[in-house]
């Protein structure tokens, strides 16, 4: 157990060091996210958004710049034979796993430390729906983390890539996506945040989340095979 | 499966779909609301069944093929996938037809389930791509099982969300105030069900055996020092059945 845990960090520890030295993922993403809100105040010609507009504004605008760090977090194990690497430590596969989706988590929760408060700035009246949006953002990021990492594993030894990522990934993230629309939506309302159908939804998200991670962890050790 | 058992099982498929339809057009009472339309719920609703047992089935023999190595649960996972996709494209055009005659419109959004359905068959369109572009076949065949594995753990959750997103408006055939299907309209439907769910086993083993032919001719055709047809073209596109 300690081992593991120790791998565990190790491993996190080399992914975390990595971006902050090459910043291959996380400037990309927030740039892309940005530039969607702009995109989206002129394709939706509105200064301001409420309800379900503003869920989807800003549910879509993370889910896109989530798949950009998605499509990266195995090209580098690909490109310098961290996978080999990997195979030859006395180290369990979920353990690679379970580090890489923490990697993403954390990249996008920095993510939306600091989208999020951009969007308030650029299209809320008031930043009162920014506190209960926390818990949704978080759950949400888990189920992409970890249905991200297992998409990203299972594409990125195939020879198109960046063209599979998104292709499976977004079928198999609308209900995540239903779910967290449909908790904060009633977060942005007009006349401040209502906790219309909170709970429920967050209880699905959570169960999305547990199902992806009983399937990741059963299914990796496979990926990882040569 | 020997021909003349699969010769058997052709002929019992015509005959369940000719007396399910026979009984659609002939007996089962029209419905008070939506009349003559609404028969289109005995192709629709078992054609819709037996795609989603199909994925689930593809599921169960993808984890098979990963515990045990055997590739003769990858070729029934992906022939089930197969058939199930070309189902699913049935159901949708079905469902597209029912929902114009009793709404007016060839898509409506509002209707849980078939946008739930849309969004599985999407997902499973990309089976294809996904497989076809890795190149190792034993990857392949490992990769293609966690993604069955994948999505048909998929399937329910993904009902599960877009149901509770959606008011619920589809026509509850099963479950009505009055107390459900009348009884001659439930036999004629478990006839179409089992109908369909005939038809979608003669196509899975159909598959396999021209698999299994094609296996043997390329078997044959190397052992006479011959390039067996296709393998220029570069990457077998598909499984093989072991000869």
């Amino acid at each position: 157990m300690r081992r593991t845990l120790d791998a565990w960090q190790a491993l996190l520890g080399k992914e975390l060091r990595t971006e902050a030295r090459t910043m291959r993922s996380l400037p990309a993403m927030v740039l892309f996210a940005v530039t969607t809100f702009i995109i989206f105040r002129y394709g939706l010609d509105r200064t301001q958004l409420s309800g379900s507009l503003a869920g989807g504004v800003l549910w879509t605008t993370l889910l896109f710049a989530s798949i950009l760090g998605i499509n990266r977090i195995f090209v580098s194990e690909l490109e310098e034979g961290g996978f080999d690497s990997f195979r030859l430590a006395p180290v369990a596969s979920n353990v690679f796993f379970a580090a890489k989706a923490a990697a993403l988590f954390i990249y996008l929760t920095v993510l939306e430390l600091i989208v999020v408060p951009v969007f308030a700035l650029f299209f809320l009246p008031d930043w009162a729906a920014l506190l209960p949006l926390i818990p949704v953002l978080l759950i949400a990021n888990l189920g992409i983390s970890l249905l991200g990492t297992l998409i990203s594993s299972m594409a990125v030894n195939s020879t198109s890539r960046d063209l599979l990522v998104p292709l499976i990934l977004l079928p198999l993230i609308v209900p995540l996506m239903i779910a967290a629309t449909g908790a904060s939506a009633p977060l942005f309302d007009a006349s401040g945040p209502v906790f219309d159908g909170f709970g429920g939804w967050l209880m699905v998200m959570g169960l999305y989340d547990g199902v992806f991670l009983l399937v990741g962890y059963a299914v990796f050790d496979f990926l990882l095979e040569d | 499966m020997r021909p003349s058992a699969l010769r058997l099982l052709s002929i019992a498929t015509v005959i369940t779909l000719i007396a399910g339809f026979g009984l659609v057009f002939f007996w089962t009472p029209m419905d008070a609301d939506q009349g003559f339309k609404q028969k289109i719920f005995y192709l629709h609703v078992p054609l819709a069944i037996m795609a989603l047992v199909g994925f689930i089935a593809a599921g169960v023999e993808g984890y098979r093929h990963i515990r045990t190595g055997n590739s003769r649960h990858d070729l029934n996972s992906y022939v089930f996938i197969h058939i199930s996709v070309v189902f699913g494209v049935a159901v949708l055009v079905t469902g597209a037809i029912w929902a114009q005659a009793s709404w007016g419109k060839w898509w409506v959004w509002e209707e849980p389930t078939l946008v739930s359905f849309l969004i599985v068959f999407l997902l499973y369109c990309t089976y294809y791509p996904f497989r076809y572009a890795i190149e190792d076949r034993e990857r392949q065949a490992r990769y293609a099982s966690v993604f069955a594995i994948t999505a048909g753990a998929f399937v329910p959750l993904n009902f599960i969300a877009v149901r509770m997103a959606e008011s619920v408006i589809h026509p509850r055939v099963f479950a009505t105030a009055e107390g459900g299907l009348p009884p001659s309209m439930m036999l004629t439907f478990l006839v179409c069900m089992a109908g369909i769910a005939l038809l979608w086993v003669t196509l899975v083993k159909l598959e396999l055996v021209g698999k299994r032919v094609n296996g043997q001719i390329s078997k044959l055709q190397r052992l006479v020092g011959e390039e067996p047809a296709g393998s220029s073209t570069g990457r077998r596109v598909s499984p093989q059945a072991e000869v």
